[in-house]
C-alpha cells in the first residue's frame, strides 16, 4: 500500500487546514455517535491510513443508492469523493465509458489487489444466462464475480444487494438474487433501505477508514451500530403508542395532532433502521413524522408482507394482540406492557414470515 | 448498403463499427453501437437497453393503494414521478379526486423534482462532455473571477480567491495521480472548445450543484418523509396540515412552510444565478456544434402536468403543455388520447420479447408480452459475450413505442417545442429570449445543444411554478381549507369489481404514462410507457428508427474512438434505462393477452 495517500495526506494537499480537519474528526466522531475522546483516535487513523479505493458496480436497480449517497451532509459527497476515497470505478458518475470505462475497472482491479472496496448497488439476475442486465457485452454477474474476487472487503448497499428488493419480489421473473447468495467468499456489509440513509452509507465507509475494521455486524449482516434497534424503539410518536393514541383514518384529527401510524400499517415495530434517530436529508423528516407509516424498506422481503396499510398485529389466527387498541389501553395501564407487547411483536414477525410462506395472501397467488 | 428510413433517416453500416458499453452517466444500463465513414461520420446508429427487471409483472395481484410505492422504484433518480402517476392511475381508475391542498402539495413535489433531476443531469452527468475539468487547471482565477461576474452578476461566490481555492484542490487531485471519476476521461480531445476560465467556472459550479442538490430534495423530505423515494397516498398525500393547534409537529406546520419557501428560494437563486448562466456561457463556445437534433423538428410528444386543478387533465388547465407535432409541422399541434387504441401502440419486432402476430403494435390496455432473448445471425460473439450486435433482429430490451405510427422524441425539448409551437406564453417568452441572448435562429433548438437548454429553461419556469402553487397552499390554508386526503374510496370495499385507469406524468425525461386495471380490489394488469422507451426505442416493424438513434445520425467525430460526441447527445436526453426496460412473464406463458377494455 505504500504508494497510497493517506487521507490525511490527500486533505493537507487539497488545502485543508489542520483546524479544518479536526473540525472534520469532531463531526466524524458525533455522527458516528463517539465521544469527544475518541475525535484523537479518529486524527491519529486519518493522519496515517491510506485512501481506499473504490470499485462501486450497478446491477438491476434503480440507482435510488446512489442518489442517497450524494444527498450526504456529514461528511459532504464531494469530501468522501475528493478526499477520502478514490473512487476509480463508478458507472452512473464516471467520465469515461465503453473501452475507456472498462479499462479503468480491469485497472484497478489489478493494481490494488487486495486492497480495494467493492461497493455493489442492485443485484444481479441469473434467468436468461444473466442477460437480463448486460455490462460491456456480458452478463453483469461476471462482472461482480470478476470484481469480487480481489475486493478487500464488500459493501451491498440498499436493499437490492442485500435482500433483492423490488425485482425480487414474487415471483421474482428474472431470478434477482442478492450479492452474498453469488459471492460466498468475501466479508460482505449489508447496508439495507430502499435507498439506506446517506449518512448511514458515508457513516459506514468513514467508519471502516477511521478504525480500519469492519463495523460490528448482527446475524444478518447489517452494521448493528445503525441497524441494532426498530425504528418504533426511538420513535417520537411512541409516546402515543403507549398512550392508546392512533392515527384512525388519514387526515384526521388524530393525524393532526400526531399520533401514532401503528393502526394505518406502520411497520416502524418490526424495521430495523436509524430512521426515527439519525432521520433523513439532514436530519429534516422521516416518514412517520410526514404521515405516512414505515413501510419497512430495510427489512428483508418487504415486498411480500401483504399490503403496506395492514397493521402487523392484526393476525388474529394468532391469537395474540387482535387489534390496536387493546395494546394501547394495556399499555397505559401498566408501564412495561409496551415492551413486551414489543417482544410479542417480534416473535410474531418470524411466525408471519414463515405464514406467509404458504399462498394465503392473494398478492402471492403466483409464487 | 444504404437504407432509408420511413421517417427518413439513410442508414449505412458499411464503415468502421464503434461499440460503447457501457454508456456511463446515465440511469441503468445502455449500449450503443454506430458505424462511421472515413470522415468519422455517423452512418448508423443503434442503441440497446441492456436491463429489464419485470415490475409489472410483480405488480400483479397486488392492493392497487401499494402500487405507487413498487412504481416508484422503477428509477430513484426521476423519484417520486412513477409513483404520482401510479396514484393518479388508481384514482381515474377509483374516480377519486383529490383536495386542492394535495394537488398542490403534489405539484410542488413534482416540480421540484423537475429542478432537481435538472441539475444533477446538467452538472453530474452531462457537463463532462462540455465541460474540461484538466483544462480548468491552465485558467486564470482572476479572469475567471471576471468571467463570473460577467455572466452572472449577482452571483455572490465569484472572487478570485474563491476560485484559486478550488483550482488549488484541484489540482492537488489531479497531481495525486488518483484521478477517481475523472480517470480515462478524454481530456486531450479536441471536441472540448471552453477556454480554461469557463472550464473552472464550471467545474466550481459542479462542486456547488452537488452541495444544493441536497438542499433541494428537502421540499420532498417535508412532504413525504424522505428522498429518495418519498411517500404518497392515493386519495390525497400522507402529511396532514395543522398550522393552528396542538400538536403541530407532527403536520405541516409554520416551521416546515418556512422551510419549504426558503428552499424554493434557494431553488429559483441557483437557476438565475448559475444553471442558465452557465448553459448560456458554455453554450456560446459551442454554438457552430448543432449536432444531435434527430426527430425533434419533426415529431415530438407531451402528454402534459402540474394541472391548475385536483384531478382535471384537460391541455388548458396544465402548466406543462400537451400535445404532439409529427412532419417536422409546427403549425399543428394535435391532440393526444391516452386511452384511444389506435394513439399510443408499442412494437416489438426488434425488441426482446414476441407477440402472437408479428409486426402488430398493441396499445398498452392491450399490451401482450413475451420475452424472447435471441440474437440475429449477423451477431458477433457469442449470446453471453456479444461483440457487436445484429440491429437487423432483436436487439434491446426497450420496446418501441410510436405514436400513430410515428416514431417520437419526448422529454424537456419535446415539451418546450410542443409549448413553443402552441403559442404558451411562458415558454414562448423564454424560448425567444434565449434565442435573442445567444444570437440563433429557431432552428438552433434542433440540436443536442437545444435540448440541453430547453431543460435549463424548463428548470427556472418549473421554480417560478412551485413558487406560485406554495402561495396557493397558503392561500387555501388561510380560507380555512386545511383538507390533504380524501378517504370516501380509502376502503376496497367502497370500489366496483371492475375498474380501469390511466395516469400521466411529464417526468423529467419525459411523457410518462400508466395504465392500470383493478378487478375484486387487486391488480389484473399494469403497464408502464416511460420516457426512456420512446427516446431509445429501436426500430420498427416499418424500420423507422427511435430518437436516440436519430439524434446520432450524421454527427461528425473528431476521435472516433473516443465517443465524447455520442455521449453528448445521448447524455443530452438525460436517459433512464431502469425506466424504460418493460414487462414480460418469466416463462412467456402469463401476460400473453391482457384485454383491458
Amino acid at each position: 500500500m505504500a504508494d497510497i495517500e493517506t487521507f490525511y495526506d490527500v486533505m493537507r494537499s487539497q488545502g485543508i487546514t489542520r483546524r479544518s480537519f479536526m473540525k472534520y474528526c469532531s463531526l466524524t466522531a458525533s455522527a458516528l455517535g463517539l465521544g469527544p475522546a475518541f475525535v484523537p483516535q479518529i486524527a491519529h487513523a486519518m493522519e496515517t491510513k491510506p485512501r481506499t479505493p473504490v470499485i462501486w458496480v450497478h446491477g438491476l436497480e434503480c440507482t435510488c443508492c446512489s442518489e442517497s449517497f450524494i444527498r450526504s451532509a456529514h461528511p459532504l459527497a464531494k469530501d468522501v469523493v475528493l478526499s477520502m476515497i478514490s473512487l476509480d470505478y463508478d458507472d452512473t458518475l464516471m467520465a469515461a465509458a465503453g473501452h475507456a470505462a472498462e479499462a479503468a475497472f480491469e485497472e484497478t482491479i489489478q493494481k490494488y489487489d487486495g486492497q480495494y472496496i467493492l461497493a455493489v448497488e442492485g443485484n444481479p439476475p441469473l434467468n436468461e444466462d444473466g442477460m437480463f442486465c448486460i455490462s460491456g457485452g456480458k452478463p453483469f454477474v461476471e462482472k461482480l464475480k470478476h470484481a469480487a474476487k480481489g475486493a478487500k472487503c464488500i459493501i451491498s448497499w440498499g436493499a437490492c444487494a442485500s435482500y433483492g428488493c423490488v425485482q425480487a419480489a414474487k415471483p421474482n421473473p428474472t431470478q434477482a438474487t442478492p450479492v452474498h447468495k453469488v459471492i460466498t467468499d468475501k466479508p460482505i456489509i449489508k447496508v439495507p433501505g430502499c435507498p439506506p440513509i446517506a449518512e448511514v452509507m458515508t457513516g459506514v465507509i468513514t467508519y471502516m477508514l477511521t478504525f480500519d475494521r469492519m463495523p460490528e455486524l448482527d446475524r444478518q449482516g447489517r452494521p448493528a451500530m445503525f441497524y441494532g434497534q426498530r425504528i418504533h424503539d426511538k420513535c417520537y410518536r411512541r409516546p402515543h403508542f403507549d398512550a392508546g393514541q392512533f392515527v384512525e383514518e388519514w387526515d384526521d384529527d388524530g393525524a393532526r395532532k400526531g399520533y401514532c401510524l401503528y393502526k394505518m400499517g406502520c411497520k416502524g415495530p418490526t424495521t430495523y433502521n436509524a430512521c426515527s434517530t439519525v432521520r433523513w436529508n439532514e436530519g429534516v423528516s422521516f416518514p412517520i413524522q410526514s404521515g405516512h407509516g414505515c413501510i419497512g424498506c430495510s427489512e428483508d422481503g418487504f415486498w411480500d408482507q401483504g399490503t403496506f396499510y395492514d397493521r402487523v398485529t392484526d393476525l388474529t389466527q394468532f391469537g395474540v394482540e387482535a387489534n390496536a387498541d387493546q395494546i394501547g389501553l394495556a399499555a397505559a395501564g401498566a408501564v412495561g406492557t409496551g415492551v413486551a407487547a414489543h417482544a410479542a411483536i417480534t416473535a410474531l414477525k418470524a411466525a408471519q414470515s414463515k405464514a406467509q410462506k404458504t399462498p394465503t395472501e392473494p398478492t402471492n397467488e403466483e409464487a | 448498403m444504404v437504407v432509408q428510413t420511413p421517417n427518413g433517416f439513410n442508414l449505412d453500416d458499411s464503415g468502421k463499427r464503434i461499440v460503447v458499453d457501457p454508456v456511463t452517466r446515465i440511469e441503468g444500463h445502455m449500449r450503443c453501437e454506430v458505424n462511421v465513414d472515413d470522415e468519422g461520420i455517423i452512418r448508423n446508429a443503434v442503441s440497446t437497453g441492456t436491463m429489464w427487471r419485470g415490475l409489472e409483472v410483480i405488480l400483479k395481484g397486488r392492493d392497487p393503494r401499494d402500487a405507487w410505492a413498487f412504481t416508484e422504484r422503477i428509477c430513484g433518480v426521476c423519484t417520486g414521478t412513477h409513483a404520482l402517476t401510479s396514484v393518479r392511475a388508481v384514482e381515474d381508475a377509483l374516480g377519486i379526486t383529490i383536495p386542492d391542498n394535495a394537488n398542490s402539495i403534489r405539484n410542488m413535489m413534482q416540480l421540484n423534482l423537475q429542478i432537481h433531476d435538472h441539475v444533477v443531469h446538467f452538472y453530474h452527468l452531462h457537463a463532462l462532455d462540455w465541460v474540461n475539468p484538466v483544462n480548468a487547471l491552465r485558467a486564470d482565477p482572476k479572469a475567471t473571477s471576471e468571467l463570473q461576474q460577467t455572466v452572472s452578476p449577482s452571483h455572490p461566490l465569484s472572487s478570485p480567491g474563491y476560485f484559486r481555492d478550488v483550482q488549488n484542490r484541484l489540482k492537488q487531485f489531479v497531481e495525486s495521480g488518483q484521478l477517481g471519476l475523472f480517470k480515462n476521461g478524454y481530456w486531450d480531445n479536441p471536441a472540448y472548445k471552453l477556454p480554461p476560465e469557463a472550464d473552472l467556472m464550471a467545474t466550481t459550479h459542479y462542486l456547488e450543484a452537488l452541495d444544493l442538490q441536497k438542499e433541494i430534495v428537502k421540499v420532498h423530505t417535508i412532504f413525504g418523509g424522505k428522498n429518495p423515494h418519498p411517500n404518497w397516498l392515493v386519495g390525497g398525500v400522507p402529511c396532514p396540515i395543522n398550522v393552528h393547534s396542538t400538536g403541530a409537529v407532527g403536520a405541516i406546520n409554520m416551521e416546515r412552510l418556512n422551510l419549504v419557501s426558503s428552499i424554493i428560494d434557494k431553488c429559483i437563486e441557483f437557476n438565475k444565478n448559475v444553471y442558465l448562466p452557465d448553459v448560456i456561457a458554455i453554450g456560446g463556445f459551442y454554438k457552430n456544434w448543432l449536432y444531435g437534433g434527430g426527430l425533434s423538428s419533426q415529431a415530438c410528444l407531451a402528454y402534459g402536468d402540474i394541472p391548475e386543478n385536483p384531478n382535471d387533465f384537460s391541455p388548458e388547465q396544465l402548466y406543462l403543455p400537451r400535445g404532439a407535432i409529427v412532419n417536422g409541422d409546427l403549425s399543428t399541434v394535435h391532440d393526444v388520447d391516452v386511452r384511444d387504441p389506435e394513439q399510443i401502440q408499442e412494437f416489438v419486432d426488434h425488441s426482446w420479447y414476441e407477440y402472437a402476430e408479428k409486426g402488430k403494435g398493441l396499445h398498452p390496455w392491450d399490451g401482450e408480452t413475451e420475452a424472447k432473448f435471441e440474437l440475429g445471425p449477423n451477431l458477433k460473439g457469442t449470446r453471453t459475450n456479444i461483440k457487436e450486435i445484429d440491429e437487423g433482429a432483436k436487439y434491446s430490451w426497450i420496446k418501441a413505442p410510436r405514436w400513430k405510427g410515428h416514431a417520437m422524441e419526448v422529454g424537456p425539448l419535446a415539451r418546450y417545442i410542443v409549448g413553443y409551437a402552441n403559442g404558451h406564453e411562458d415558454i414562448s417568452d423564454q424560448v425567444n429570449g434565449l434565442l435573442r441572448t445567444m444570437d440563433l435562429p429557431v432552428d438552433a433548438l434542433f440540436s443536442t445543444l437545444g435540448r440541453t437548454a430547453a431543460r435549463a429553461l424548463e428548470s427556472e419556469y418549473c421554480g417560478r411554478l412551485q413558487k406560485y402553487f406554495f402561495d396557493k397552499l397558503v392561500t387555501n390554508i388561510k380560507n380555512g381549507d386545511e383538507s390533504t386526503a380524501n378517504v370516501a374510496k380509502w376502503d376496497p370495499s367502497t370500489w366496483p369489481k371492475e375498474a380501469k385507469g390511466v395516469g400521466m406524468t411529464e417526468a423529467p425525461r419525459g411523457a410518462l404514462g400508466h395504465w392500470v386495471k383493478i378487478d375484486s380490489g387487486r391488480i389484473e394488469n399494469y403497464q408502464c410507457v416511460v420516457p426512456t422507451t420512446w427516446n431509445g426505442s429501436p426500430r420498427d416493424s416499418q424500420g423507422n428508427i427511435g430518437a436516440f438513434e436519430a439524434s446520432l445520425m450524421n454527427t461528425k467525430m473528431e476521435r472516433p474512438e473516443e465517443p465524447v460526441e455520442i455521449l453528448r447527445t445521448l447524455h443530452s436526453f438525460d436517459p433512464c434505462l431502469a425506466c424504460s426496460t418493460h414487462v414480460m412473464s418469466p416463462d412467456g406463458d402469463e401476460l400473453t393477452t391482457v384485454k383491458i377494455r
